[in-house]
């Protein structure tokens, strides 16, 4: 039989870290994910096509910031597809994914039995929500790649000029690259603590999808009404499009910070509900 | 005497709302026993296992299973109990033997290095090794059942508790299972099996209870609830204004019958032979004559108040 080495190395392992594997293993068996994956690094992609090709050249001073930084530096294609993948694609897709992981389960009654496994409620949930960190790492680190691939291939990789109006080579400006995309994992935390709550309400899925990601929106609206100012800095989406101070220089760790802050508090009261929520329920699914 | 049963409720109560789903439930299911758990759909049955299984907190009530308290000594109970609730449940996209993989993977005391051996033995169990690496969208109803089975077979268990096993399969594959839950019972494992279809589990039963509309109408060793029933005499003679007459002097109560039959209860009659000969000297032409005991199924009609497989 197939009992061969590589196979009793997890023994080693605690069974909690192998459950989390077997989590994310499943999570990324799914067509689904792969399919967001693909159009989230597609994003950067077709920004970068419709730079390259546009009969005008790139547009100075309209459209996103650093639009015309491209043609000099490929990169930039990841840090526009970053911002424009902030407000509603990478929410979407974490949305979907947060929504999915005990309404998912209870839907297709695999929730049952992992719990009579036993896999134990509090055990399950923590393990659902890291399994979405990986993902919101993954989906950041898709537009990312999109971005860079897109990069190199349309444009020259030179000195770019940053707000400041500072010029960066471009090893920094990779790195910085990489600084955003964590500061967009970073945003998305908060959202998917909110979709795991919405998740252990429901067995249905797409509602708990679909409540995450109406949240995410509602959030931006709410943030952009001039009225309600003094709510803002408790918006979930305040420090989103925050990610532009990583190309300051120096870079400004201000709203980096903040927004830890911010989306670590919403982890911790989602993550409460959730815990209340999941512990107590009665699994008739 | 706790540790003689494998279930032990007290009470064991659930209302949804209004609707009360499950009320005072006592049940008691000795260790070593084939506990059938009878009734028709919508008594009860699946909410009683949920709460055995600590998936529903109950109203009111105890549920004690393997001597511990449910759902509090959960982590260090389910571990020794397979189940089946409600059909078989599996991720489509992943094969019979990942998901096989990931279920054991969620039982913290199953270790890793034995988690291959472990699953191939319950593929084959339940006669599934050929399909082990098909996906489950591509298995039939009959196979995710097994694959169900497999699931609960994963460790040796104490307790197996299964919820209408029988559900989806062809009568070749009730058939399997029926040896299945008799091989394991062998083993000494305690078999909780819930069931609509009174006839798919009585041969297999070494005990049974009977739920109606929630509450527990009997329960006990089989043939103790077989005892229970109410014998009948039946005789078929074209004298029947003779034969009724001698039926009724020898103090037995004449139900309705069709014509050239009588049927009569049978309790506190004298023995069969006595009465056919009382017929024949009264000069009734006795064609035919059955002491029958009555089938369980009739048992529980009569317990149930209604067929079998009759939705509420
Ligand atoms: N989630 C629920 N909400 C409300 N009523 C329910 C729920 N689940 C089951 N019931 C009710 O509880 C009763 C028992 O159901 P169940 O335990 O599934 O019966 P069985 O398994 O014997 O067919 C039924 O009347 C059913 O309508
Ligand atoms: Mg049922």
């Amino acid at each position: 039989m197939s009992e061969s080495q590589p196979k009793s190395l997890p023994n080693a392992l605690p069974t909690s870290l192998r459950l989390f594997l077997s989590e994310v293993s499943v999570l990324f068996r799914r067509w689904r994910t792969w399919a967001m994956l693909v159009a989230l690094a597609a994003v950067p992609v077709l920004i970068g096509l419709a730079v390259r090709f546009s009969p005008k050249g790139p547009p100075t001073g309209r459209g996103p910031a650093f639009l015309d930084q491209v043609t000099h530096n490929g990169l930039f294609v990841g840090v526009i597809g970053l911002i424009v993948c902030m407000p509603l694609f990478l929410p979407l897709t974490v949305g979907v994914v947060a929504g999915d992981t005990i309404a998912g389960e209870a839907s297709l009654g695999t929730l049952r039995y992992l719990l009579v496994a036993p896999a134990g409620r509090i055990r399950l949930l923590v393990i659902k929500y890291l399994a979405t960190v990986v993902f919101c790492v993954a989906a950041a680190l898709a537009v990312v790649l999109g971005g860079v691939l897109a990069g190199l291939a349309l444009f020259p990789v030179g000195r770019a000029t940053l707000l400041s109006g500072d010029t960066i080579g471009p090893g920094e400006a990779f790195g910085r690259l990489l600084l955003m995309g964590g500061f967009a994992t970073v945003s998305l935390l908060g959202l998917a603590a909110i979709g795991l709550f919405a998740s252990t309400m429901t067995t249905v899925p797409v509602g708990a999808m679909a409540a995450t990601i109406v949240l995410a929106v509602v959030s931006q609206v709410l943030d952009a009404l001039d009225q309600l100012d003094w709510l803002h800095p408790w918006l979930l989406s305040d420090h989103w499009l925050d990610l532009a101070d990583l190309l300051r220089q120096p870079i400004s760790w201000g709203s980096f910070g903040e927004n830890a802050l911010l989306q670590a508090a919403y982890v911790a009261f989602f993550g409460a509900l959730a815990y209340g929520r999941f512990t107590t329920k009665d699994i008739l699914a | 005497m706790t540790e003689e049963l494998a279930v032990r409720t007290t009470g064991l109560t659930k209302r949804f709302g209004h609707q009360t789903a499950v009320d005072r439930l006592d049940l008691a299911v000795p260790r070593g026993a084939v506990f059938g758990f009878l009734g028709p759909n919508g008594s009860g049955k699946t909410t009683t296992i949920r709460m055995l299984l600590g998936l529903v907190s109950p109203t009111e009530g105890n549920a004690e299973v393997l001597g511990e308290g449910m759902p509090d000594r959960l982590a260090s109970v389910l571990p020794r109990v397979g189940a089946l609730v409600e059909g078989p449940a599996f991720y489509p996209f992943l094969s019979g033997e990942a998901n096989l993989r990931r279920l054991d993977t969620a039982d913290p005391k199953a270790s890793a290095s034995s988690q291959p051996g472990r699953v191939a033995r319950a593929l084959e169990r339940v006669g599934l090794s050929h399909a082990a690496h098909k996906k489950v969208h591509a298995y039939s109803l009959g196979m995710k059942q097994r694959l169900g089975l497999a699931g609960a077979l994963l460790a040796p268990r104490e307790l197996l508790v299964l919820d209408e096993p029988t559900n989806g399969l062809d009568p070749q594959g009730t058939r399997e299972v029926r040896s299945l839950i008799r091989s394991l019972a062998d083993d000494g494992t305690t078999v909780f099996v819930s069931s609509h279809l009174l006839a798919e589990v009585e041969q297999i039963c070494t005990h049974a209870a009977v739920l109606r509309a929630g509450r527990l109408v009997a329960q006990g060793p089989l043939d103790e609830l077989r005892g229970a029933a109410r014998h009948r005499i039946e005789v078929r003679t074209p004298d029947t204004g003779v034969a009724a007459d001698v039926l009724r002097k020898l103090g037995l109560e004449l139900e309705a019958s069709a014509p050239g039959t009588l049927t009569a209860e049978a309790d506190g009659a004298p023995p069969a032979e006595d009465i056919v000969a009382a017929l024949v000297r009264a000069g009734a032409r006795v064609r035919g004559f059955s002491a029958a005991a009555p089938s369980l199924e009739e048992r529980f009609v009569e317990l149930t108040g209604e067929g079998f497989d009759v939705a509420e």
